[in-house]
């Protein structure tokens, strides 16, 4: 299987015809794995979970003006183990779904970068990863912190 | 089943002109938008400052101490009512196939955005700044 550079340079028209072209082209790039099939599952499947976090987040956010007193103690689990672990998963949903997001815009908006689709895909895992786990670090710093001190390491 | 492009794995643009069309533009523009006001919005109250200080009065005296702060807020919450909401309804086009039922989906989807868009206005409005009379 060409790389889908050298595809491009054998069929410039795909890259810059009209739709019958593009359909083409799609068809041939689709042959280069199946990623694409677990990026549109993933990206559904965080974007709900996020909506759903979202409509939580916009009610106990009204009840900083509305009830202090509830908003506090659904604070206090939010900063809880349980909670944290939780706002972990809720963070890499969110930076998946928006790397993903950019990925998709870029290639939909900017049809000439599908030439580099597979470097944009390992791209964005590389951001998911270097931010992700510095990240997920420092929210679950209250759970590893106390273990590296009792050890007498911090 | 909506078309799913082999190219980007994003939903094909529909074709033709108008509303279809401008949702998914909508659906992108808010999408960059939500790059950052939401991805900036996390690292702040996660990384910045964490969760065993948000208390009521943290919110109030410290994060929306200042309009620029409730005015970021603001949009973000626009963006992600559009964005949040506008992507629901795929979704739920894509799943919920009888009409009485789609209708009735639909219909409990926009009355919770327009719930949410009342609330958090009314929270990032009404909330006293510091040092304000109450
Ligand atoms: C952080 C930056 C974000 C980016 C770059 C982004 C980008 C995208 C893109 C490009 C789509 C495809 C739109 C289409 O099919 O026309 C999408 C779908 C969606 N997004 Fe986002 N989004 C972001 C944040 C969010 C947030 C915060 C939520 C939650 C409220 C969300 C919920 C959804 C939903 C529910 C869908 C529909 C999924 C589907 O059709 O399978 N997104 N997003």
């Amino acid at each position: 299987m060409p790389s889908a550079p050298a595809l491009l340079q054998r069929f410039p028209r795909l890259a810059s015809g009209g739709d019958a072209h593009r359909e083409v082209l799609m068809n041939v790039l689709r042959y280069r794995g199946r990623e694409g099939m677990v990026a549109w599952a993933f990206h559904r499947i965080s974007g709900v979970g996020i909506f759903l976090f979202v409509v939580l987040h916009v009610i106990d956010i009204y009840l900083v003006g509305g009830d202090p007193r509830a908003y506090n103690e659904l604070l206090a689990f939010y900063a809880s183990v349980p909670g944290r672990f939780l706002e972990v998963l809720l963070g890499a949903a969110l930076l998946y779904h928006a790397l993903n997001g950019m990925r998709i815009i870029i290639i939909d908006l900017w049809p000439t970068m599908t030439a580099y689709h597979r470097q944009i895909w390992w791209a964005s895992w590389v951001i998911f990863v270097a931010v992700g786990v510095p990240g997920a670090a420092i929210i679950l710093r209250p759970i590893w912190l106390p273990i590296l001190r009792g050890i007498g390491v911090a | 089943m909506i078309r799913v492009s082999p190219r980007s794995s994003g939903r094909v643009r529909p074709s033709g002109s108008g509303l279809e069309v401008a949702v998914w533009y909508v659906m992108r523009l808010t999408g960059v938008g939500l790059f950052v006001l939401a991805l900036a919005h996390f690292s702040i109250l996660h990384f910045v400052f964490d969760p065993a200080e948000q208390t009521a009065e943290f919110i109030a005296t410290q994060r929306w101490n200042q309009l620029i702060w409730r005015a970021l807020d603001w949009l973000l919450l626009m963006m992600v009512l559009f964005h949040g909401f506008l992507g629901m309804r795929i979704v739920v086009v894509d799943y919920v196939r009888g009409g009485t039922a789609r209708l009735l989906t639909l219909s409990f989807l926009y009355m919770l955005a327009v719930l949410l868009f009342v609330l958090g206005t009314v929270v990032i409005v009404t909330l006293p700044m510091p040092g304000s009379a109450r």
